[in-house]
């Protein structure tokens, strides 16, 4: 019993004051048909150190490569004190602040989180976070089609140049919704959204347009012209933005003549560690007069008895816990220790920080796609330009490259082709402001090495 | 004190220096497409940062700090060693599309907690992406729909719901495309089981249901409501908010259920941080296996691997970009191994003694049990719909009153069917006397009730800030800093 503090006296006790004899009479009311006798399909035991041995163990065996994977997950220099603080008991074994008056810590955070998130995308409202960045999507999308009342076709237009995993969870999530998710093409060039076949869609219903910045190829979009095009035929923008890259790019608010209103995404960059895929966080963000279509937890700075400011939950009429099956959505909590690592993140980079990160990503990925293009049959394949990452297209069997390169500690990128079966022997390679040039510079030896590798073996 | 909030501590050009790379000409990206104004970033010092957020966190009761008898939520110790483990820096760094032959650590863990999670409910298989309660919710009533549809049974639009469940359920079979039942309720806590027979029939899809319920009592004809609907072709969705008190007892596959969520940062112990992440994961017996959302991990020849929705071809499909939460899996997972199966007996034993005994000596300084007659399972209802008539003195009032008292408040107004309700869940991890304060907490604003009432009404007096007017923060809407030159232009 680990953590269970009563002595033998405090159980006999307390047993007496109920008035049973043993603990095994509390569980009378559960019909003795239904009662299990153990869970021994479950190992015994171990303590604090044992387990410790064993969990590194196994940390050991992962995680320890020189790693220039992105696709939607990224390395980046998180500063020290953001996990310190964020760990700091009195927010790590908090609850969802429903007793506002015990909670204010948590409540400012959000506050100040809303703030940071909805000036880096240009927007003037954040809700206090969502699940990840594709669930953000889902609901951003499932709210852009009760925002959207002129529109009755309840179709989405929605890239094929965005996440891959991105459109499946926004299919799984809206299946039941009635909503018509229809994909566009990129532009095999540029990688871009293809704006020929956009303009088929000209006469037609649409609800809403997914515009990713950057996406999922790296390739930065014409955002504005994607924007003017929703604006212009009734369709609401949804961005699907990098909000790391929002310190240096244009934010979603003001992309062409009036901005999209509604901008989502993954938060992992600010401060959430690659950590296998979670916890990270989705955010949403919006203009201010749809916050009532806005689904998830939302903070609100007000008064208290004495008149001195405070922070509550609020609008929360929207919400499963008042509104029940007519609610905005099914969602409870949010991810709220991210968004505060997310959040002093921020408040540690500042403006400033952020724009360096972000520039510094940008040309670390430039030098290596210059270098790594120099050898011998790798291309880059689209020519727009891109943030962070971008596809190289190899002479070779990517698999082999990549398996080459693993083994002597480099994980060389992802491979695209059992995502998109034209893309044979491509891969998405990524370098952040963790990169150095000389780890670079390694990386495209190495490249250089495996394409050779593969050379002699056929 | 008020806290001034970050954006006012620091002073234009002030920042961080460790933090910052070195500034950069960028190379080859288009004007058009940076961004023309600076985004609203604190410009402060680190040592700014780290006290400011410091004080904060000041400003939270937090298990770490106060008993947290929050009801439904099981705030139980969060253990310090899941924390350190799990973020351990293999793990940290690990990326999630590393390939499998360099993730064999965690997803051994993964695996073995699939297993594990089976064995303590009773179901055959387990998927661990859902990265909260609602989301496990999501994926469960998505199944149970694709279970019909892929059996060529069109006809079932209705799922049931009990009065007394929790909100995310109703919630979550509208955003399934299904119309919500209520059921009834019964004075002794029961599901009103003449109601369900008038309301079953080849509508019914299935039912959520949880057990012991959100009353803080077992539901003890749970045999039978699992033959009536399953009489009827329909499923049983358990709803694993209160597994904590039955863990190693009893197993909801026994019980009836087909599909369960488990919370795992109620029952396994990973901390609620503010309001999450959580981690929804969901179990399945055989009839709903094929429809498991993905990925998930399997094992053959000492290998494990992903399983995804190129091998699961009837799954419901992807519910997060990667795999879920995958550090507050590995908490558990450190949780679980340091439980052990008989651990896990104690944890329903001594969470089930905490809530009866609070329950008696709550009923012995004079407060009302909801549910007298009744067990109390790992939690328990208390109403004050006496002291809110004689008195004016309302559960809110209550709770505040207790903020001053160094306890988190219990739930309030939940379950909605009981008025002016405490819905108290102590947990195993507190002492007796932790219970015992609590109590003399309790019986000490009862007595102020009737010799100071309006004093109440004023709490709480000790917290960072007074009562809060909530209905002033939703008039004036107030949800992001506008420094004043914005808002003057």
């Amino acid at each position: 019993m680990p953590f269970i503090p009563h002595t033998k006296t405090d159980t006999e006790s307390m047993l007496r004051a109920i008035g049973v004899d043993e603990l095994e009479q509390l569980f009378d009311e559960i019909p003795s048909s239904l009662r299990c006798s153990d869970v021994n399909g479950v190992p015994s035991a171990l303590t604090e150190h044992e387990v410790g041995r064993l969990m590194r163990e196994r940390a050991a065996m992962d995680g320890f490569n020189l790693s220039f994977l992105g696709a939607g997950a990224y390395e980046h220099h998180i500063p020290a004190a953001v996990w310190e603080l964020t760990t700091r008991g009195e927010f790590y074994s908090s609850y969802t602040p429903y007793q506002a008056e015990a909670s204010q810590g948590t409540l400012q955070v959000i506050y100040e989180y809303q703030t940071m998130m909805a000036s880096l995308t240009g927007l003037e409202v954040s809700n206090a976070s969502l699940y990840d960045g594709a669930s953000a999507l889902a609901e951003a999308i499932l709210m852009a089609v009760r925002v959207n009342k002129t529109s009755k076709s309840r179709r989405i237009l929605i890239p094929k140049s965005l996440h891959p995993h991105y459109i499946e969870v926004v299919r799984t999530i809206t299946s039941s919704q009635a909503i018509d998710l229809v994909e566009l093409p990129y532009d095999r060039s540029s990688g871009r959204t293809d704006f020929n076949v956009l303009q088929r869609y000209n006469n037609e219903d649409i609800t809403a347009i997914v515009i990713p910045q950057p996406n999922f190829f790296g390739v930065l979009e014409d955002v504005d012209a994607l924007a003017d095009w929703a604006y212009e035929h009734g369709a609401l923008g949804v961005a699907v933005v990098n909000p790391l890259a929002l310190g240096l790019l244009t934010p979603p608010g003001h992309w062409g003549q009036e901005g999209v209103p509604i901008a989502c995404g993954e938060g992992q960059p600010l401060g959430a560690p690659l950590s296998s895929g979670g916890p990270y966080f989705g955010f949403l963000t919006c203009r201010k007069s749809l916050i009532r279509q806005l689904p998830g937890r939302l903070v609100g700075r007000t008064l208290d008895a004495d008149g001195k400011p405070g922070f509550t939950l609020t609008l929360q009429a929207r919400e499963q816990h008042i509104r029940r099956s007519r609610a905005t959505s099914n969602i409870c909590t949010n991810q709220g220790l991210m968004v505060t690592a997310a959040t002093i993140f921020m408040a540690l980079l500042g403006p400033e920080g952020l724009r360096r990160v972000a520039a510094l990503c940008h040309n670390r990925t430039v030098s290596l796609v210059e270098a790594a293009t120099l050898i011998e049959g790798v291309e880059q394949v689209f020519s727009a330009s891109c943030f962070h990452e971008a596809v190289l297209k190899l002479p070779v069997s990517a698999e082999f490259v990549l398996d080459f390169m693993r083994d002597k500690g480099v994980l060389g990128g992802v491979p695209l082709e059992s995502w998109f079966p034209d893309f044979d022997n491509s891969i998405l390679v990524c370098a952040t402001e963790t990169k150095t040039l000389d780890d670079i510079a390694a990386y495209v030896a190495l490249l250089r090495d495996a394409i050779e590798a593969a050379g002699a073996r056929s | 004190m008020t806290e001034p909030l970050v954006f006012e501590l620091g002073q234009a050009g002030r920042m961080a220096r460790a933090q910052m790379p070195q500034k950069e000409v960028l190379t080859g990206l288009p004007k058009n497409l940076l961004r023309s104004s600076k985004p609203c970033l604190p410009e402060i010092s680190e040592l700014d940062a780290v006290r400011h957020y410091t004080r904060l966190s000041h400003r939270n009761f937090s298990i770490d700090t106060h008993f947290y008898p929050l009801g439904s939520c099981t705030m139980k110790y969060n253990p310090r060693g899941c924390n350190v483990l799990a973020m351990l820096p293999g793990f940290l760094n690990r990326h999630p599309l590393a390939h499998q032959s360099v993730s064999q650590g965690v997803l051994s863990c993964f695996y073995e907690l699939q297993q594990m999670l089976s064995v303590v409910t009773g179901m055959t298989a387990f998927s661990l992406t859902p990265m909260a309660g609602a989301q496990g919710e999501l994926a469960g009533v998505s199944m149970i729909k694709a279970y019909h549809l892929d059996r060529g049974d069109f006809e079932r639009t209705e799922i049931l719901v009990p009065d007394a469940a929790h909100g995310t359920n109703p919630a979550t079979a509208t955003m399934c495309g299904y119309t919500v039942k209520e059921l009834p309720t019964l004075p002794d806590g029961d599901l009103d089981i003449d109601a369900l027979k008038v309301v079953v029939g080849p509508k019914t899809a299935g039912i959520m249901l949880t057990n012991p319920s959100t009353l803080g009592i077992f539901e003890r004809r749970i045999e039978d409501i699992a033959e009536i609907i399953h009489g009827v072709g329909g499923l049983l969705y358990y709803d694993g908010a209160n597994l904590n008190a039955i863990l190693g007892k009893t197993l909801p596959g026994d019980m009836g259920f087909d599909v369960i969520h488990v919370n795992l940062h109620k029952t396994f112990s990973t901390p609620h941080g503010g309001g999450g992440p959580g981690s929804g994961a969901v179990g399945v017996n055989d009839k709903l296996k094929p429809f498991l959302p993905t990925p998930f991990v399997g094992h053959n020849n000492d290998h494990y691997h992903w399983v995804d929705s190129s091998v699961c071809s009837k799954s419901i499909g992807r519910l997060s970009a990667f795999m879920g939460n995958a550090g507050v899996l590995l908490r558990a997972y450190v949780y679980i191994r340091l439980l052990g199966n008989k651990g896990m007996e104690r944890v329903a034993e001594y969470a089930t003694l905490n809530a009866n005994y609070l329950m008696t000596e709550l009923s012995k300084v004079g407060f009302d049990i909801a549910f007298p007659a009744r067990r109390a399972s790992h939690e328990f209802t208390i109403t004050l719909k006496k002291q809110a008539k004689d008195k004016n003195i309302t559960a809110m009032d209550f709770a505040k009153a207790l903020l001053d008292r160094g306890f988190h408040a219990p739930t309030t107004y939940f379950p909605v069917l009981v008025p002016e309700c405490l819905l108290i869940e102590p947990t195993e991890t507190e002492s007796k006397e932790t219970l015992d304060q609590f109590v003399a907490a309790m019986a000490e604003i009862l007595e102020v009730v009737d010799v100071q009432p309006e004093c109440l009404k004023q709490a709480p007096f000790t917290t960072s800030v007074r009562r809060l007017d909530e209905v002033r923060a939703a008039r004036h809407l107030d949800v992001s800093y506008e420094p004043d030159e914005i808002k003057s232009s």
